[in-house]
């Protein structure tokens, strides 16, 4: 037995003698962290390593089938999910890896933000920080496009949309995205090298500097209010601090990080194993126009942005708010890199990552399902309710089927079903006159277009008196000047 | 069983090593300054490779950057033709029919990429409007409901008028409309680029425009599928 063991200690030996690595990793491992630094809140950067490394394995694993040719992606895909044994698992595991990836980074974040480890020394390792996390969002983007389906290829219409507004150079730009005149092979081919080769190589090259920097600089201890930073004073009372605390960070802190990442990798197998792979949604052949793209998760809150920015404003805000809000992020070390780290003493760095949170979290909710997009088959697929149909004249019915047959129900809801781009019909006639809906009908209003040219006057009419019979319990609108005038004539 | 070599000895244990036993090494009378005597060529040859390296990288960035910006440099009219969208009786007079066709620049990788669709208006006998599948606004695939005489975007939201123009929603302007022509008996259109603000599917013509009649009857015989009816069911 001490034989064996003795061999290899002398295998280790060579090696060593040879690499002179071993050393060294021994030495980053075991190096002294404060003690404070043992936390269950500072597991999070080492969680979004360990499922870097498991997107790369995965993701190497997915290459040995997929085809990168817009002919045959998405057979390929098909072919991973019902052909090649446990193909679906591995897509399933890459798939929510990235989900999760993009949610423990912005965890991280967040995390150290609050705890204000981005002020001095650690400014850097922040501002690298800001790359992975552009890095990561890239990586889910790029990826999202590799699916080539439906949303990918709509996807790819958004993303050269959005370039093209540019301004000057916005079409050499597309020409740029797509390689090509048009969203095709060459497209794909691009994606496929941006998600495999370029992003991975500068991804996992930051990751490096970001981990070197964390174990030169030690990692940010525990924040106490009314203990400032200083650029004067801090590295010396930080040695101090881990001279007199200080704890070997393998294994007394990194048993913490350890649980952690195990648990989220359990996770992963969990979601993969549970509700399985993303997609592919439709074969991405343009001539079916029959869909509705929508973006991964990640992207939802963009979708929505979108959706309601105004016209004149879509581009200026388009191209000036991520130069603002990233320069915001990169800079944010720089300008605030000394003072207090405790986020009970800084009210505003709280109000921020909650306004931002809640914003996102609202835009996401919105992107989940779009109340701003017509519901493409409301009108043959939601009936008029019943009583909306009780005891009405013929021409009133005759006006139920006009708002059918019109794509009314597409954009307006009644009866609880329909669009949800205009507003519910079901008690209109309480607050507009015939006058007012005739006039909106016909000519349109704000975000509805105008249907003079698609109603005959008899179906407008009928219409116009269905919709009049829409005000539930309430009084008809009255037109109060109206009467006044007519008093006034008399 | 002992280890011959002492276990501090891992760093640059063969650090020695280049300077072979036994070479025949002549004691220099003043090791310092022999060192120093070629320092300063040593450094200017040095300069000299990284000026040389310099100047092979800007050599190898023209082709690699003409690579890379190629697809960003083309011109639009170098990639439109004009393209066969089928007779004319399969367009009826007074309505808008979902009409396709194979892109005139594909490779045999592009799979069903290259079949791009658009809509056909035909307002009277010879009058024409042709738009782009794709949104004013971000590109997504519109949809013409005949019933209300709009097209709909499933993405935000974004309506157009029967001849294309802005109804409501987020689009800034109508739909992008191909420059179309009869020949024959076929309705043509001049296609070839996805269309987008920045490259909108019309291009302006050149004061000399020599067309070749030759290509667009060769894109003609590519068999294609019949227009159809954009919102009827089944």
């Amino acid at each position: 037995m001490s034989r064996l063991k003795q061999r290899s200690i002398d295998l280790y030996n060579w090696f060593e003698q040879r690499l002179g690595l071993g050393a060294p990793m021994i030495e980053a491992a075991e190096h002294e962290v404060p003690v404070s630094t043992s936390s269950w809140w500072y597991v999070f950067g080492s969680a979004a390593t360990v499922i870097l490394m498991l997107q790369v394995m995965t993701g190497i694993l997915l290459a040995l089938v997929y085809a990168p040719t817009a002919s045959h992606a998405w057979s390929s895909l098909e072919f991973l999910d019902h052909n090649v044994r446990l193909g679906w698992f591995l897509r399933a595991m890459h798939g929510w890896g990235s989900d999760f990836m993009v949610a423990i980074v912005l965890i991280h974040m967040v995390q150290v933000f609050m705890f204000g480890a981005f002020k001095f020394p650690r400014e850097l390792t922040w501002i690298i920080g800001v790359f992975l996390l552009l890095l990561t969002l890239g990586m889910a983007f790029t990826g999202q496009v590799l699916r080539f389906d439906q949303d990918a290829y709509w996807g790819l219409g958004i993303g050269a949309s959005i370039v093209s507004r540019v301004p000057v150079i916005g079409g050499p730009l597309v020409g740029l995205m797509l390689g090509g005149p048009i969203i095709a092979g060459n497209t794909l081919s691009r994606f496929f090298a941006l998600h495999v080769f370029v992003i991975p190589g500068i991804l996992l090259a930051l990751v490096g500097l970001h981990l070197w920097m964390v174990i030169r600089l030690g990692i940010n201890e525990w924040p106490m209010p009314g203990r400032l930073v200083s650029r004067k004073t801090y590295v010396r009372d930080y040695h101090r601090l881990t001279e007199q605390t200080g704890i070997p960070f393998v294994p007394d802190a990194a048993w913490k990080d350890a649980i952690f990442a195990a648990a989220i990798m359990l996770a992963i197998v969990a979601c993969a194993l549970w509700f399985g792979p993303f997609g592919p949604t439709g074969q991405p052949d343009p001539t079916i126009i029959e869909t509705a793209p929508k973006p991964d998760f990640a992207f939802l809150w963009i979708y929505a942005v979108l959706a309601y920015l105004p016209p004149a404003l879509e581009t200026p805000v388009l191209f000036i708010a991520p130069v603002l809000a990233i320069g915001a992020m990169l800079l944010l070390p720089l300008v605030s890199g000394e003072g207090e780290k405790h986020w009970s003493k800084r009210p505003i760095a709280v109000l921020m990552v909650s306004v931002i949170a809640v914003t996102l979290g609202v835009f996401t909710h919105l992107g989940t399902y779009t109340p701003w997009s017509p519901i493409m088959n409301a009108w043959t697929g939601d009936a008029v309710p019943a009583k909306y149909l009780h005891n009405r004249t013929p021409l009133e019915r005759q006006g139920a089927i006009v708002f059918q047959n019109k794509q009314c129900r597409n954009c307006h809801s009644i009866g609880g079903s329909g669009g949800l781009r205009g507003p519910a019909l079901d008690t209109l006639a309480s607050h507009m006159t015939e006058d007012q809906i005739i006039r909106q009908v016909l000519q349109g209003n704000g975000n509805m277009p105008a249907y003079g040219n698609a109603l005959s006057p008899s179906e407008t009419t009928a219409l116009v008196r269905f919709l009049t019979t829409l005000r539930g319990d309430q009084e008809p609108a009255r037109d109060a000047s109206r009467e006044m005038v007519l008093k006034s004539e008399r | 069983m002992s280890d011959p070599r002492p276990s501090t000895n891992h760093e640059a244990p063969f650090g020695e090593q280049h300077i072979a036993p036994g070479a025949p090494m002549t004691e220099p009378a003043n090791p310092v300054s022999h060192k120093s005597a070629g320092h300063s060529r040593r450094v200017f040859l040095f300069k000299l490779s990284l000026w040389i390296n310099g100047a092979v990288g800007a050599v190898l960035a023209v082709p690699i950057l003409g690579y890379l910006l190629g697809p960003a440099l083309k011109k639009t009219s170098s990639e439109n033709a004009w393209i066969d969208l089928g007779m004319l009786e399969s367009f009826p007079e007074g309505e808008t029919r979902l009409a396709t066709y194979r892109n005139p620049v594909t490779t045999e990788w592009d799979g069903q990429t290259g079949d791009i669709p658009c809509w056909v208006r035909r307002v009277s006998k010879d009058k024409f409007q042709v738009f782009a599948i794709n949104c004013a606004h971000l590109g997504c695939p519109v949809r013409w409901f005949a019933q209300s005489k709009l097209f709909l975007c499933p993405c935000h939201g974004g309506a157009y008028y029967a001849d294309g123009s802005r109804a409501s929603g987020p689009p800034e302007r109508g739909l992008f409309e191909y420059e179309h022509r009869i020949e024959g008996g076929k309705l043509m259109i001049s296609a070839g680029r996805m269309p987008t603000l920045a490259n909108e599917a019309r291009v302006e013509k050149p004061l000399v425009h020599i067309e070749g009649r030759g290509s667009s009857t060769a894109l003609a015989s590519t068999p294609k599928p019949e227009p159809r009816c954009g919102s009827c069911q089944g």
